[in-house]
């Protein structure tokens, strides 16, 4: 379980986190909605350890990751797979050694094995005869899909999705949103993702909390988002502009 | 708004602070480097990069450095009757200044600047978060590389420049100008001792540590943007070639 306890986060004089609370339950898949900049993908980074909050607690299964030294972190980090915005992909190698690099790095796996395991790891995620092809060669659903296998490749605990469906189009962002249930469904993973797709996110997500104002709004399963009676939360599922969220 | 106090005390703080980041980055680099200072391929493949496809505008420097001082000691040293100390001049001008200072300023314009675009578009693509994700230390992978390929490719490129610069001096001095071909060397080996070649290699070591540590530093604190990373380039370039001077000038002085 990943639990984070009055996280407060600034960018000089800008307060994104304010005192944000959250326990995200393991083996389910939780979607993080929320207006633009409001601080969704920092929440990310902090349960990653990627930032440090200015005070607040966060723990991954029990354990705090704040103030660890780097060979500490990076053993709680071996639980964590994330995919990226925008994918991330190393640039200078091809779509293959991208998904084969944690495999090669992290595993004492034979050259045939770690063949064996790319290949399937991008089988799984729809992809065929691109392993030589580099990532300026793909297309942005590609990209994620190859980004999708390099973070499912090692088998993580946790991953986490930041916006995996972002400027794609409906067909690839159904297809993304299909793969990310059927692999949660095939690994058993705590998935965390970050999300604007109102309402198909509710499809894939088991809980929902919503972040406003640098806290969490309401959490709870999709049914009880979608039934809520708070006008922020009312405002975003429905996209209306007029509410209390003001665009700006 | 702020008080012209204020002000000064604001950037005070700002310069010291980056110098403290400057400090921490070089110090756990030189740490990593000797605790595990790379994959063999990746250090071959960065002396690749900074090292030999650098070796065509050093030779090229390197000659027409040695012409031109072949070209004005011979002038010089006309003045005193003393052409035949033409080598000398030219070999201890090269060995102990030219060579190292030119040989790394060149290298800071062609790899230095990469260097920085590099790691600044991993920064900004989150390429290297994506590595520390991986719980892997970017510093191992991209860092150390460049440090211990720079330190090896620099000394290796300045006896290179030493010895084209050499010959570019002894093209115009001997065969242009007529100075006497067995004076040239003779004297140059009569007048060069080893302590003028290793005061030039150490000196093109500690550049080549200069240039991957402003380079990577750059680029792995680069701001945002595609202008994030087209000033830490700019930065990067020129920080580097005034600390090569600067350096030049403090280690020159000990090593006198």
């Amino acid at each position: 379980m990943i639990k984070l306890t009055d996280v407060h986060k600034s960018f000089g004089a800008q307060k994104v986190l304010n005192g944000l609370s959250l326990e995200i339950p393991e083996g389910k898949v939780t979607a993080i909605i929320g207006p633009s900049g409001e601080g969704k993908s920092v929440l990310l980074k902090h349960i990653i350890g990627l930032l440090q909050p200015d005070s607040g607690r966060i723990e991954v299964d029990g354990e705090s990751i704040l103030g660890l030294r780097r060979s500490q972190l990076n053993r709680i980090r071996e639980k964590f797979g994330m995919l990226f915005q925008n994918a991330a992909l190393f640039d200078s190698m091809s779509v293959f050694e991208n998904v084969a690099f944690p495999l090669q790095e992290k595993t004492k796996l034979t050259r045939d094995e770690i063949h064996r395991r790319v290949l399937s790891a991008l089988e799984d995620v729809g992809l065929k005869n691109v392993e030589e092809k580099f990532p300026d060669e793909l297309s942005g659903g590609m990209k994620k899909r190859v980004g999708l296998a390099r973070a499912v490749v090692l088998n993580p605990k946790i991953i986490l999705f930041d916006e995996p469906t972002t400027g794609l189009d409906p067909v690839i962002k159904r297809a993304i949103h299909h793969l990310i249930k059927e692999t949660h469904a095939k690994f058993g993973f705590t998935a965390v993702i970050v999300s604007h797709e109102i309402p198909d996110i509710f499809d894939i997500a088991q809980n929902v909390a919503m972040l406003y104002q640098g806290e969490i709004l309401q959490h709870g399963t999709p049914d009880e988002i979608q039934a809520s009676s708070h006008p922020v939360v009312r405002q975003f599922i429905s996209g209306s502009l007029d509410g209390p969220i003001h665009l700006g | 708004m702020f008080t012209p106090v204020q002000a000064i005390g604001r950037l005070t703080i700002g310069y010291v602070r980056e110098l403290g980041r400057m400090g921490w980055f070089i110090l756990y680099s030189l740490y990593m480097i000797a605790r595990r200072p790379g994959h063999p391929l990746y250090i071959l493949k960065q002396m690749r990069f900074i090292g030999t496809k650098s070796l065509f505008v050093i030779v090229l420097t390197a000659a027409f450095t040695g012409m031109v001082l072949g070209l004005q000691g011979y002038y010089t040293l006309a003045k005193f009757g003393s052409e035949g100390m033409l080598g000398t001049a030219v070999a201890l001008s090269l060995i102990r200044e030219l060579g190292p200072v030119l040989s790394a300023l060149m290298v800071t314009g062609r790899a230095g600047s990469a260097i920085t675009a590099e790691i600044g578009i991993m920064r900004i693509s989150e390429q290297i978060d994506a590595l520390e994700t991986m719980a892997l230390d970017p510093f191992k992978y991209l860092i150390t590389p460049k440090f211990v390929a720079a330190m090896i490719s620099l000394p290796l490129l300045c006896a290179i420049f030493d010895v084209v610069g050499i010959y570019g001096g002894w093209l115009v001095g001997v065969k242009l100008l007529g100075v006497n071909p067995g004076a040239y060397f003779y004297e140059m080996e009569k007048s060069v001792v080893w302590r003028d070649v290793y005061s030039g290699m150490i000196k093109s070591f500690s550049f080549g540590m200069i240039i991957a540590w402003i380079g990577c530093y750059k680029g792995y604190f680069s701001g945002h943007g595609a202008e994030g990373v087209s000033r830490a380039t700019t930065e990067s370039v020129v920080l580097t070639s005034v600390l090569v001077l600067v350096w030049d000038y403090f280690l020159t002085s000990i090593l006198l």
